[in-house]
């Protein structure tokens, strides 16, 4: 549905993305994660047709960005941190607002007006300007507002930044009902459990590159970070099973071993097996997945962290 | 529907929703009407007694308002373009501008929507200034063609003035910085023929006065709502400043349109 070929993009000397491939299927959502400042509204502006990309291809819902923009524009839907809502006018006028531009009748504009205001929790707020609206409110207008023209493809740009924990469960549920009913949605976000929760497939973006791609999953278990932890009675047992398994990290103060692996039964199995086999009695055993935050790090790390202060800045700048 | 039909809906949409802006943000739209009535008490009954006895009254019929209406008149079209400005300026950093762009919607109709609320506004705007000053004295003694005229020439100069208003609005990176911009004309009035005559302006700047846009606006306007003689050219001056006005601010205002959509936003993904 969405598919990008060689994205590039520079704001002077800067380079913002350099050589972005990405794959999304249809009915499916695809996140985009990565650190401030990492190019990820960069790609979403490029993909809604906002700024022109120094270089690639992209094409979404079958029509290529280069020629058919409009095309392009009549399926998309986006909400995010660079597109707003309209301060002076009531979330009402502001839906209204959009249905007219969407060339409805006056009618069927009232009438999906209406459903959504419902839909999103807005009808006593539709009258009062987006001024009075608490954040997750004004998100959910902006959200709404979106879909009055029925996209088949929706771009999330941080769709839950600065909203409290509530407001965001609220938020993630109406994703997640949106793609069941068979949008495509890109979202970016800095969340790493955001991405957990409710992509499809992920892919990490740091300083213009995709530096890893894949399904939440795939991604936990690229990086080593996943390990066994085998408890022991005593020295002897420890001592021996170290000599069996060969590669693992020792507490002989704690009495444990610590196995790395890919986190899957079957190597599970084989451990233990391994040590039944040699007559060794484990007396624990814990099994250690490597979360998102392990592979976000591992991969965004910087070799040069006088960088981290300046990247924060500019989340604080924004 | 024609594409042109799409675009004067949209256009129509666009003009709507600045009518609205316009009601909802009451104090800034009645701030173009306030700042030239001000004017227009200060200059009549604060300074008119000596600046309009250095024009020679007897020209005017001793009324100084008369003499100076047609300044202020231009002058609420310079104001109205601050407020075009600042509209713009607060659509681009809210995003707003940013969304319609991502909508398959007539690109031209964002800026034709502003650009003719604008100079409806600035119209209505004129229309107070005129109803104020007449209470004030004003007499006009202008034919009905000369009405026609004249209300024409507002709306063209209006409509040139706009069009560089929307032009600061998209290049100002904040109201204020739009408004100050803006400014520039409310500073080209103050030193046009709108309070005093140019020839008592000394040599270097008198030349300055007489051929910047506003001089011969508000000389065209005066000769005719007072029906004096149009000083030489000043008709074919005013007109030619119109066109170049509203078509450098067409320009500019597309170049910059077109260019940057999230201009003011560019710095948060440096």
């Amino acid at each position: 549905m969405i598919e990008t070929r060689g994205l590039r993009k520079s704001f002077g000397e800067k380079v913002v993305l350099d050589g972005i491939d990405l794959n999304v299927a249809e009915g499916t959502i695809f996140a985009l994660l990565g650190p401030n400042g990492a190019g990820k509204t960069t790609v979403v502006q490029i993909l809604s047709t906002l700024i022109s990309a120094d270089g690639g291809k992209v094409r979404i819902a079958g029509h290529d960005l280069d020629k058919e923009p409009d095309a392009i524009r009549a399926a998309i839907g986006v909400t995010g941190q660079f597109s707003a809502v309209d301060s002076l006018l009531t979330g009402e006028e502001n839906l209204l607002l959009m249905a007219d531009l969407h060339h409805l009748s006056r009618r069927e504009g009232r009438r999906r007006a209406a459903a959504l205001l419902e839909r999103f929790d807005l009808v006593d707020a539709a009258k009062k300007r987006p001024a009075t609206y608490s954040g997750g409110m004004r998100r959910r207008l902006d959200l709404a507002m979106t879909l009055i023209g029925d996209p088949r493809v929706i771009f999330l740009d941080e769709p839950t930044t600065g909203l409290d924990p509530r407001s965001r469960q609220t938020m993630w549920q109406i994703i997640r009902d949106l793609v069941a009913s068979g949008v495509t949605i890109l979202l970016t976000t800095q969340y790493l459990d955001e991405a957990d929760q409710l992509a499809d497939r992920i892919a990490v973006l740091d300083q213009g590159k995709l530096v890893a791609e894949g399904t939440p999953d795939e991604l936990k278990r690229l990086i080593p970070g996943g390990h066994i932890l085998l408890q022991f009675a005593g020295t002897d047992a420890l001592a021996s099973a170290a000599r069996i398994l060969g590669r693992v990290t020792r507490d002989d103060n704690a009495l444990t071993l610590q196995v790395p692996t890919d986190g899957s039964v079957r190597s599970l199995k084989i451990i233990l097996d391994q040590l039944d086999h040699e007559g060794v009695e484990v007396s624990g055993v814990s099994v250690h997945t490597s979360d998102l935050d392990d592979v976000f790090f591992a991969l965004t790390d910087r070799p040069n962290h006088t960088d981290v202060p300046d990247t924060q800045k500019e989340g604080a700048a924004r | 529907m024609t594409t042109l039909a799409y675009t004067l809906r949209d256009s129509a949409t666009m003009l709507r929703r600045d009518g609205r802006h316009s009601l909802r943000n009451l104090p800034m739209t009645l701030s173009g009407v306030a700042t030239p009535t001000i004017m227009l008490v200060l200059f009549n009954y604060v300074y008119g007694g000596a600046m309009g006895a250095g024009l020679g009254g007897a020209a005017l019929s001793g009324n100084y308002i008369n003499y100076i209406a047609a300044g202020v008149i231009a002058m609420t079209v310079a104001t109205g373009c601050e407020t075009t400005a600042i509209n713009l300026c607060m659509d681009m950093s809210e995003g707003i501008i940013a969304r319609f762009r991502t909508m398959a919607i007539s690109r031209a109709s964002v800026l034709t929507g502003q650009v003719v609320g604008s100079v409806i506004r600035t119209m209505l705007s004129v229309g107070l200034v005129i109803g104020v000053a007449f209470l004030m004295g004003f007499r006009p003694t202008a034919s009905l063609m000369a009405w026609i005229a004249a209300i024409g020439l507002i709306a063209v100069f209006a409509f040139a003035i706009t069009w560089m208003g929307v032009a600061f609005g998209l290049i100002g990176k904040t109201p204020a910085g739009a408004n100050s911009l803006s400014l520039i004309f409310l500073l080209l009035a103050f030193t046009s023929s709108a309070f005093v005559n140019p020839e008592t302006i000394p040599a270097g700047i008198r030349w300055f006065a007489e051929y910047q846009p506003f001089t011969p606006v508000i000389d065209t306007l005066r000769g005719l709502l007072l029906g004096t003689p149009i000083p030489n050219n000043s008709a074919i001056l005013a007109i030619a400043w119109c066109v170049a006005l509203a078509l450098v601010g067409y320009l500019w205002a597309r170049a910059v349109y077109n260019r940057n959509a999230v201009a003011n936003n560019l710095s948060s993904v440096r």
